[in-house]
């Protein structure tokens, strides 16, 4: 038993099972207790609430709803709300970061220091803080009635900005979503099939030239019956009738999270096209290139190779921080969720399915992003372990 | 080759470098022009809305309707609101005070001569200590001024500094905890950290201040703005200590053998050792994760506390201030930026100092 003891590794899975046995033995009592508390509340646990009807009202939502809807597809409008608001968010603030990112490796210090004042400016200043300010901005725009009009199509009003939209039916849109990502996944793969050769960049043109008139035929054929195939909206009464509405809640976090991740993304940006060796950019030269094929075809590249890693890194961020909606009362996920807790008191099942959720939203994103980091990788470079 | 062709070139003067920057093409000049007249546009407009136009007295806000520039008369009349949101009025000395003895613990740890484990938490307990005092009273014949009270810049800057004292030892924990050798040790830390860094800020926050209740018994919740600290803390030191861990993971394993082999123990090494270099290697990581832990304490305001930008909020909440929302936003977005700016400048010095010490 004394030699027990004193041996070394003994001691060490002793500790170890002893740790792991606390950590369970606190994981159940916290069970316990909140089990506890919950029947003193008398609230029955499971997940059977989930086809309760909620009875209440929210902000935005993607799909046709009503307040009879079941906790579930609620749970799912929160859901699609938040990538919706993550895509738009993230798209814009990549474009602005691509941008930002260009300015600031300029030539011309002046030219390059007009990045760095955007960038220090809305990098230093909380999201949060640039939402409610983009919102009051937003919300504050004239009443519909004054609403300012871009070319009669485009209405920026304080209820909302209202633009037209294709009188077609939600199925054909999936249709060529799914359509257009396949052809996008076809592409390397036939590419590497047919090796490159001339056949395939025919293939290639052909496609892209008959992807838009299949588009175009299916919209044709999915129109909703008796409708115009533009639906405008215009000024009837108090309010406008038709078109299709952004509400200033989504607008204002759009803009916020496109400015404030723009100038994150435009520093990883930055830092990917300071990384391209001058030796590459050099040879391009001396083999005759234009500067313009320089840039597309060795410094982005190049640039996108290196900075995919923290790309992917502030692309979950954004995403994290879309939960900011809530602030100025955007239904997005955790909106959907803190609601439901509120008025449901299913609080464990809720807080699971949140936590759950976000897990499936950030390694989805980050699953693509790395995906797209295997396939682009310069082969041979790294380590083989 | 003749000989002067390896000689350096003769050092460029300020005009030459100006010119070659900013006018080597044509195309060059009209983009430094078009800069330049669009730099003088917005730092004029600026200039303009924020002081030649603007209106600065209380007094004067019947002005503001005709006024073209910002009417900082509702800064005038609110500010009590913005920096000490519900603290009592007479005691507003104390908040000022308090501020102050913290911005100077921050600054103070920006020198050189304070880091040694010793020095910094001696400065940061007393910092927070004095802080707390004067905040809470019931000593010293302070009155006493309970957290829910708390609020504006003070709130803001209890939140930051409780965050970054308690959640600093749970990093270095948690840093260790992962690298240990016990594989069922190294995995637990790992999965905590890896859960936490998984998770939006927002609903750790929702669930310290609205969920735990349900969870801890009843003598274990404290008050809400301290379970809401203890899980930012969790959160702050679960990134932190991912930080750490790549700066131990780039210390050489010499280091640590030499160590074993001049016969130092675990604890002697780690402190001795590794934590010195590991602050070393990623003294810039660990300063940024302070920036955005600072630009995040803005969140709590969700979960219903009345930090610097919900009393701002309150600030241009009523009556004829409504109007003045934007001076308010952006007197508070100047708050942030000041803090927020000079210490990210403070990381990037730091960066560009010791990558020289590297050689």
């Amino acid at each position: 038993m004394g030699s027990f003891l004193r041996n070394r590794k003994f001691r060490e899975i002793v500790f170890q099972a002893f740790v792991l046995s606390a950590v369970a033995a606190l994981l159940v009592a916290m069970v316990m207790s909140t089990r506890a508390s919950l029947e003193a509340q008398s609230l029955t646990t499971g997940f059977g609430f989930l086809e309760r009807s909620t009875g209440w009202d929210f902000s935005f939502s993607v799909l046709p709803y009503s307040i009879s809807d079941t906790y579930k597809k609620t749970m799912l409008i929160g859901i699609l709300n938040t990538l919706l608001l993550g895509f738009l968010g993230i798209f814009l603030a990549t474009l602005v970061g691509i941008l930002v990112g260009l300015v600031r490796t300029s030539k011309n210090t002046l030219f390059a220091m007009l990045g760095t004042v955007y960038v220090e400016t809305f990098r230093n200043v909380p999201l949060i803080l640039q939402a409610l300010f983009w919102y009051s901005v937003v919300a504050h725009l004239p009443k519909p009635r004054a609403a300012i009009s871009l070319a009669d199509t485009v209405f920026l009003s304080g209820r909302g900005v209202y633009f037209p939209v294709l009188n077609i039916a939600i199925w054909s849109v999936a249709i060529m979503l799914i359509l257009f990502i396949a052809w996008l996944f076809f592409l390397p793969w036939l590419r590497n099939k047919m090796n490159y050769s001339a056949s395939f960049y025919a293939i290639k043109k052909v496609g892209w030239v008959l992807l838009p008139i299949i588009f175009i035929a299916i919209g044709y054929f999915a129109r909703i019956p008796e409708t115009p195939l533009v639906d405008m909206p215009a000024l009837k009464g108090l309010n406008f009738r038709g078109g299709m509405r952004m509400p200033p809640e989504l607008s204002a976090l759009v803009i916020a999270i496109a400015l404030y991740g723009g100038a994150y993304i435009g520093e990883v940006v930055r830092a990917g096209l300071m990384s391209v060796p001058k030796g590459q950019i050099e040879a391009g030269f001396v083999n005759g290139l234009k500067s313009r094929h320089i840039f597309t075809r060795i410094r982005l590249p190049l640039a996108i190779r290196a900075v995919l890693p923290s790309l992917t890194n502030q692309y979950v961020q954004l995403m994290k921080a879309t939960t900011i909606g809530l602030v100025v009362g955007f239904s997005d996920f955790f909106m959907i969720i803190s609601t439901s807790i509120n008025q449901s008191g299913q609080t464990l099942e809720l807080l699971a399915i949140l936590m759950g959720g976000f897990l499936l939203i950030n390694l989805s994103v980050a699953f693509v992003m790395n995906s797209i980091n295997n396939k682009i990788a310069i082969k041979g470079y790294e380590v083989k372990s | 080759m003749s000989a002067t062709s390896i000689q350096a070139p003769p050092p460029k003067g300020f005009f030459t470098r100006l010119r070659e920057s900013l006018f080597s093409t044509p195309v060059d000049c009209v983009v430094t022009l078009l800069c330049a007249i669009f730099f003088a546009t917005i730092i004029y407009k600026i200039v303009d809305w924020a002081f030649l136009s603007s209106i600065w007295t209380a007094e004067d806000e019947p002005l503001c309707r005709d006024a073209s520039g910002a009417c900082w008369s509702v800064i005038d009349a609110r500010h009590r609101i913005i920096f000490f949101g519900l603290f009592p009025f007479e005691e507003h000395w104390r908040s000022t005070l308090a501020c102050i003895v913290m911005i100077a613990t921050i600054v103070l740890s920006c020198v050189p001569w304070f880091w040694s484990a010793i020095k910094l938490s001696a400065l940061w307990v007393l910092g927070f200590g004095v802080f707390y005092i004067l905040m809470h009273g019931g000593v010293f014949g302070l009155s006493v001024i309970t957290p829910e009270r708390w609020g504006g810049l003070a709130l803001t800057i209890f939140i930051f500094a409780a965050v970054s004292i308690f959640g600093m030892p749970l990093s270095i924990l948690l840093a260790l905890g992962r690298r240990s050798e016990l594989p069922v040790i190294a995995k637990l830390f790992g999965l905590f950290i890896d859960f936490f860094r998984s998770l939006p800020l927002l609903t750790i926050l929702f669930t310290a201040a609205i969920i735990t209740p349900f969870i801890l018994p009843g003598w274990l919740q404290g008050d809400k703005l301290y379970r809401v600290i203890a899980g930012f803390a969790i959160f702050f030191a679960c990134y932190q200590a991912e930080n750490i861990r790549a700066g131990l993971q780039a210390i050489p394993s010499g280091q640590d053998e030499a160590g074993l082999t001049l016969g130092l123990n675990y604890w002697q090494r780690i402190t001795r050792i590794q934590l010195p270099q590991a602050f070393r290697n990623s003294l810039p990581a660990i300063v940024n994760q302070f920036v955005i832990t600072f630009k995040e304490t803005s969140i709590v305001t969700i979960v219903g506390f009345f930090e610097i930008l919900a009393s701002g909020a309150a600030a241009y909440g009523t009556g004829k201030w409504t109007v003045h929302y934007i001076e308010v936003y952006v007197f508070i977005g100047v708050i942030y930026f000041l803090f927020v700016f000079s210490l990210s400048r403070y990381g990037a010095y730091l960066e560009k100092k010791l990558r020289v010490g590297h050689g």
